[in-house]
């Protein structure tokens, strides 16, 4: 009994530490959002919020719905794998609203060298020029039809 | 293109239609998205990366990534076969704008690098609360609500593809274009890429071509050794690649 | 700013110096801890006079040590997140666990349990808020008889036995948590949260020695002569092993020259030889151990010895702060390529800059100060006497 009395100061502390142990449950049971572990030790909904994000570039099969003629060009030419927006830019504001959102003019003096200009570590056989030794300032769709480059097959009309 | 006000006119509602369903592919969404029917990886192709820095742009312009900060970059590496352990490297701004000409005298090409979307992640081991980690269909995400900006994973990460974003104060990286791969869209990279170095893959979809180009080439992982269970797998890549 | 290749994304530094800070104060705790356990555990009566000092000392430090991460974190709002769902694999989270263990079941209650006595005769011989802090401290209980005070005693022992691995796993926990990142070859070594403990315990046996003499100093007592050459000979032993295990590191790194080593090696010539090789090893580690060896080796008058640990001291926490600035920023200059180097900008007056680590700094001196005041540890004051009246608990 005395026993008891002397140690109740260490029986208080270990009520301290129960009250603070039931708030830690109580916080998290309030505060753990609902979707965490779902899937695992994660939020479950972050996965559909990312998944939501805006699309910005549309993708070629949406501009091949409206413009295929265009495709039917490229798909003969050398530029078959290059898609629409790697040269046009992102476009899914276009698609959205194709008469709304014009699709900006293109200037292929800044366009082409992108990829052709030599650099030195360009695969040895991708066609690669300097452009001022090659065209000397002259535009390149002056030759080359963008769609399909290549002079012998795509000749500009 | 020359069309007619009356081709306009039939192609603008089915394209519109068609555009819609595309983009109601959420997972939740769209009945069609499966996460457990995909395990999503990527190819790239060091044979035919030229440097051009079309997947920089489009991904900064797709995802927002503010500047000065990567979630893919490129770089060119010049190896010299009289020190083939210490190639010289230069990614000038990641190589958005492309790459001015050098003329070194070894062996030149380039290397696309982005987030290797590891199957075992030695950056979502570390996360101290479960703001960073792998979704069902392998691709290794971060939760801007919940990361605490705490830049363990950033530290953790082999290949440097994490920042702290300036803006959200949380750490970030490459998505995999999550939110288009989900729609039935490639990423914006592959998307932008014009000689088709870069390709998403779908290691569990049985008609994917990676399953044959895995079967006829010879591929790695960057440090192998660091066993990450990295999926981006590179064709032609060169011992020397850091 | 760039020597060589970095990544784009490894050019800014990601861990400033308020985490160069975080394993030093925690380091400062565990050592002070150690060396109170030396007298409660394992009798070392000669070093009794500086007990309470030590405490106190570590719980000033404690209570300090999450503040450079709070600052550090990009929501620190969210903190609380590493309590509510703590990510199991993670070193980090485990860690936020075993400090609150630290803090709340051992240090904090080891303190109370010493200080109980105390505590229940100040709460009857005060006044004004002075007496408010004490009742409430008291839990309620004013029960100081024999028996309650033997089994406090106990109780003490008990909590100082646990709180020794308790505090090595405090910082060696902090240790495995750069030393288990196998993506940085400087930091990945399972010798790390051995190497942070060791030079933890020479860091906060240090602070102690200062802290004990200064406040000696001030308080115009003598400082007891047996108890700091008893804490000096400690520090001696803790240091070599300390030095020992580094330089092990070291020749096996040299010896082993594995393809991060060129780039290492370079690094610590270059970025970080004033840092590592000056104020670390120099400086901050064969200097105090000289003149520790001096005072071993060859008879030395008190003053000149008091006048030694003072600058063995104070050399050995410059050496081991410099010891936790070359692990940390160390680690983030090189490049993961093994091709270059970066520069580590520190700003001033800025969210992670320098001052703020400075004022972070000063802060456990200042919370040490009102902890003596309101729990005076000095051993030469005159023990608090009883009232006459049996106290029974409940008042």
């Amino acid at each position: 009994m005395s026993r008891f009395k002397d140690a109740e100061h260490l029986l208080r502390l270990a009520a301290v530490f129960a009250l603070g142990a039931v708030v830690l449950v109580v916080a998290r049971a309030i505060l753990v959002p609902k979707s965490f572990g779902e899937y695992g030790h994660y939020r479950g909904n972050a996965i559909a919020e990312i998944a939501a994000q805006p699309v910005k570039f549309a993708g070629h099969q949406a501009c091949e719905a409206c413009h295929a003629d265009v495709a039917t060009v490229k798909s003969k030419g050398m530029h078959v794998s290059v898609n629409c927006e790697a040269c046009h830019g992102a476009l899914a504001s276009h698609a959205d609203d194709p008469t709304g959102v014009q699709p900006p003019k293109l200037d292929t003096a800044v366009l082409c060298v992108r990829c052709h200009e030599v650099n030195g570590a360009q695969p040895k056989d991708f066609p690669q020029i300097v452009a001022k030794d090659h065209s000397a300032g002259v535009s390149c769709e002056t030759c080359h039809q963008p769609h399909s480059p290549l002079i012998e097959t795509g000749a500009k009309q | 293109m020359n069309l007619t006000r009356r081709q306009l006119l039939l192609l603008l509602p089915a394209a519109a239609v068609a555009w819609e369903s595309v983009l109601a592919g959420t997972p939740e969404a769209s009945p069609n998205y499966k996460m457990t029917e995909h395990w999503w990886g990527m190819l790239i192709d060091i044979s035919k990366c030229i440097g051009c820095g079309n997947c920089v742009r489009a991904c900064a312009t797709e995802n927002d990534v503010p500047e000065g900060y990567f979630r893919t970059w490129v770089e060119r590496y010049d190896v010299s076969d009289d020190d083939l352990v210490n190639p010289a490297v230069d990614s000038p701004d990641g190589g958005k704008e492309g790459f001015p000409l050098i003329q070194r005298g070894g062996k030149n090409f380039f290397v696309p690098k982005m987030c290797n979307h590891c199957a075992d992640s030695p950056c979502t081991q570390v996360c101290p609360v479960g703001a960073t980690f792998i979704t069902p269909d392998g691709v290794v995400l971060v939760d801007k609500k919940y990361c605490l900006g705490c830049r363990y994973c950033i530290q953790a990460c082999p290949y440097g593809c994490r920042f702290l974003n300036p803006k959200t104060n949380t750490a970030e990286k490459c998505t995999l274009c999550y939110h288009r791969i989900t729609k039935g869209l490639t990423t914006a990279c592959c998307e932008n890429c014009p000689t088709g170095a870069r390709q998403l893959a779908d290691l569990k979809n049985p008609k994917d071509p990676i399953h044959a180009f895995l079967r006829t080439h010879d591929v790695q992982v960057l440090k192998p050794y660091l066993a990450t269970g990295a999926k981006v797998f590179y064709n032609d890549l060169d011992g020397s690649v850091r | 700013m760039v020597q060589g290749y970095m990544y784009p994304n490894e050019i800014e530094l990601a861990w400033s110096i308020l985490i160069v800070l975080y394993p030093f104060i925690t380091g400062l705790v565990a050592g002070a801890f150690i060396l109170a356990s030396l007298e409660r555990v394992f009798r070392v009566e000669a070093v009794k006079p500086t007990y309470r000092l030590a405490l106190l000392t570590a719980l000033a430090f404690l209570l300090v040590a999450p503040m450079p991460l709070q600052l550090h974190l990009g929501h620190p709002e969210r903190s609380f997140e590493m309590y509510l769902t703590p990510h199991r694999t993670s070193a980090m989270a485990m860690f936020g666990f075993v400090y609150l263990w630290y803090l709340l079941a051992v240090l904090l209650l080891e303190i109370w349990l010493d200080y109980r006595r105390d505590i229940v005769l100040l709460s009857q011989q005060t006044t004004g808020w002075r007496r408010l802090i004490y009742r409430v401290l008291t839990l309620g209980s004013s029960n100081i008889s024999e028996n309650a005070l033997y089994i406090d005693e106990r109780a003490g022992y008990i909590i100082t036995v646990i709180g020794i691995p308790s505090a090595f796993l405090l910082h060696g926990y902090v240790g495995f948590i750069f030393g288990s990142v196998k993506a940085n070859p400087w930091w990945s070594s399972p010798m790390m949260p051995v190497v942070f403990l060791f030079s933890a315990m020479v860091s906060g046996i240090a602070v102690v020695l200062l802290l004990y003499m200064f406040s000696s100093w001030y308080r115009k007592q003598t400082v007891d002569m047996r108890c700091v050459d008893t804490i000096a000979r400690y520090m001696f032993y803790t240091f070599i092993i300390d030095f020992s295990l580094e330089m092990l590191d070291l020749v096996h790194r040299i010896y082993e020259a594995d393809e991060s080593f060129r780039s290492l090696d370079f690094m610590v010539h270059t970025k970080l030889y004033f840092s590592q090789i000056v104020l670390q090893i120099y400086i901050g580690t064969l200097t105090p151990l000289a003149l520790l060896a001096l005072t071993q080796l060859f008879k030395i008058g008190e003053k000149a010895r008091k006048r030694i640990y003072s600058v063995a001291g104070s050399l050995t926490l410059i050496g081991i702060f410099a010891m936790r600035w070359n692990v940390v920023i160390g680690g983030q200059l090189f490049s993961k390529s093994f091709l270059g180097y970066t520069t580590y900008k520190i700003g001033f007056v800025a969210k992670e800059g320098l001052l703020p680590a400075i004022a972070l700094m000063l802060l456990p001196l200042a919370i040490l100060w009102v902890l003596v005041k309101l729990l005076p540890p000095w051993p030469d004051r005159k023990p608090l006497a009883r009232e006459d009246r049996v106290l029974v608990h409940g008042d």
